[in-house]
């Protein structure tokens, strides 16, 4: 269980988190969504202590993250992968969060064992280690204290297909046996499989939070017509409002309304259905464009 | 990699853990005092601690006057270079988290920070002490070999010797710790280390109006009677405590309130 109430974080007179707040309940799989500079990885080090908010606060299992008296055995945290003393071994970096936490040596062979490291890269240094290595040195390392919340920051960066594939099987499984996972990413795809719940987040602010599949469900209908000005000026007459989506115009209302719409203003159809998943990205790409571009200029 | 996730699954089951207690202060200094040898750096500057006072007595076995080939001669010079070196393991084992980003993890385990600073100090002080042993047994060797081969070899020591060499060397690797907790940047606080103390030193050497702080402040003078096997006079040991305030305990002070706020990315 996490709960974030009315985080905010300010450097100087600029916002990075403006009153963030969410809850990931024990059982799901909080997707936490937003472009790079968004600020998800300030709320996510908010949460972990690391960084003082400016208002706000957060729990972990009903406690500020600072008072838990020892955190690893109640929340597994990954926040860069990069984090690693690269003159130290993948077996040393773990050896030493399981000395912290008074754990059994014969763990950080467990987790090793469980993230895909096998013998001959657990004895290297982390300098000779590609990213996708690190991330799964870091997913053992979250998951060495067997915590009963995983707070993920970009776990999917630098893994190949079937490492992406294998980390959501992990994830899923946890949030079913009763686990509470937060994992962010800029892409939606990566966390649209295995999430129950979905955070966006844009300029700080949170611009869209609830279940996937109500927030897929309002992606609307893609429609196409070979007449497209015809079809928008029925749309428009209908009071439809439709914008232009990657391969048709996407329209907020279901496919039937839709559907009589253009009847009614006589243009014949090539394509309509629910917009599905590809709504749920336009959404996501109307909902942080303006953000993200913002980002690239500031 | 499917085939490896079904027996994973119940390796990750969350489980509500009973009584789980803080790490102990004892913990967390063994968890240090591993990390000042788990890497290449720290492992050879501990080596090299090591050979450059082995070096020191075997020079004094082949140039040094037959008479001055004692105990208490092998065991003054070889606290120098330890002493130098000292406080270059005492940054290190402060900075090396923020250069390496290790701060991540080492906070996320234990978010009370100031209790892994005192592991950490407790780390380099428990060094510091165990390298005032490794003088003394590199002095014995040498001495051992001394009357061997025709030295001296007397075996007369003094306690306040011992005592000295200890303060000396607990002093050395503290203030490079404090260095280090207000720098918090490796080159940074090994630079200003070695430059501010002998900056201040120059300066009073220097100005005739310095003259008399700097006897109080510079702490290549007030350290300098630790490295003699005599007792220190009252006002000696004055000198010593009001340069170690300024550059050891303000340094701490300021570096821990530095490091308490400073933000984990």
């Amino acid at each position: 269980m996490i709960t974030v109430e009315n985080l905010t974080k300010r450097y100087g007179p600029h916002p990075a988190v403006d009153d963030v707040s969410f809850q990931c309940e024990p059982g799901t799989v909080t997707g936490f969504l937003g472009p790079n500079g968004a600020g998800k990885s300030t709320t996510m080090r908010m949460i972990c202590g690391l960084t003082a908010p400016t208002a706000g606060r957060a729990t972990v299992s009903g406690r500020p993250y600072r008072d838990l008296p020892s955190p690893g055995r109640e929340v597994g945290v990954l926040l860069d992968a990069s984090a690693q003393h690269a003159g130290r071994t993948g077996r040393e970096a773990l050896t030493l969060s399981a000395y912290t936490m008074g754990l059994d040596k014969r763990e950080v062979a467990a987790k090793l064992d469980l993230v895909g490291l096998n013998a001959v890269a657990a004895k290297r240094r982390v300098r000779a280690y590609s990213l996708g290595m690190r991330q799964r040195l870091g997913l053992a390392q979250a998951l060495l204290g067997d915590p009963r919340v995983l707070i993920l920051d970009e776990p999917a960066n630098g893994l190949d297909p079937e490492g992406i594939f294998w980390m959501r099987g992990l994830l899923r499984d946890f949030a079913d046996r009763g686990g509470t996972v937060l994992l962010s990413s800029h892409l939606l795809r990566e966390v649209e499989a295995v999430a129950d719940r979905l955070v966006v987040i844009g300029g700080g602010r949170i611009v869209a939070q609830g279940d996937k599949n109500d927030l897929l469900a309002g992606g609307g209908s893609l429609v196409r017509a070979r007449d497209g000005a015809a079809l928008r000026r029925a749309l428009d007459a209908a009071g439809l409002s439709a914008t232009d989506g990657t391969d048709g115009l996407l329209v907020q209302a279901d496919a039937e309304t839709v559907g009589q719409a253009a009847a009614d203003a006589g243009v014949a159809l090539a394509e309509l259905r629910p917009a599905g998943s590809g709504g749920l990205e336009q959404l996501f790409l109307t909902l942080t464009a303006g953000e993200s571009t913002r980002e690239a200029v500031r | 990699m499917t085939t490896t996730t079904a027996p994973a699954a119940g390796a990750v089951a969350p489980r509500q853990h009973t009584a789980v207690r803080r790490p102990s202060l004892l913990r967390l200094t063994a968890v240090e005092l591993r990390k000042l040898v788990d890497t290449r750096a720290g492992r050879w500057l501990l080596i090299t601690i090591g050979l450059v006072t082995a070096a020191i007595v075997t020079l004094q076995l082949i140039y040094a006057k037959v008479a001055d080939q004692t105990f208490l001669d092998f065991f003054g010079p070889s606290l120098l270079p330890v002493s130098v070196l000292l406080p270059v393991l005492g940054i290190l084992s402060i900075t090396s988290e923020w250069s390496q980003r290790t701060a991540l993890t080492t906070y996320a385990l234990v978010p009370r920070r100031e209790r892994v600073i005192g592991a950490k100090l407790n780390a380099v002080v428990l060094t510091a002490l165990a390298s005032v042993l490794a003088s003394l047994a590199v002095a014995a060797v040498g001495t051992l070999v001394a009357s061997a081969t025709g030295g001296a070899g007397t075996w007369q020591f003094d306690w306040s010797l011992l005592l000295n060499a200890a303060i000396l060397q607990v002093a050395s690797v503290l203030m490079g710790a404090a260095f280090g907790l207000l720098l918090l940047n490796p080159p940074l606080a090994i630079v200003g280390y070695l430059l501010l103390p002998t900056l201040w030193a120059v300066l009073g050497e220097m100005v005739r109006s310095l003259r008399g702080p700097s006897g109080w402040l510079d702490t290549n003078r007030t350290m300098e009677p630790l490295f003699s096997g005599d007792a220190l006079t009252g006002g000696q040991w004055g000198r010593l405590a009001v340069s170690l305030l300024v550059w050891m305990v303000l340094p701490l002070a300021v570096g821990l309130v530095r490091t308490l706020r400073r933000e984990v990315s």
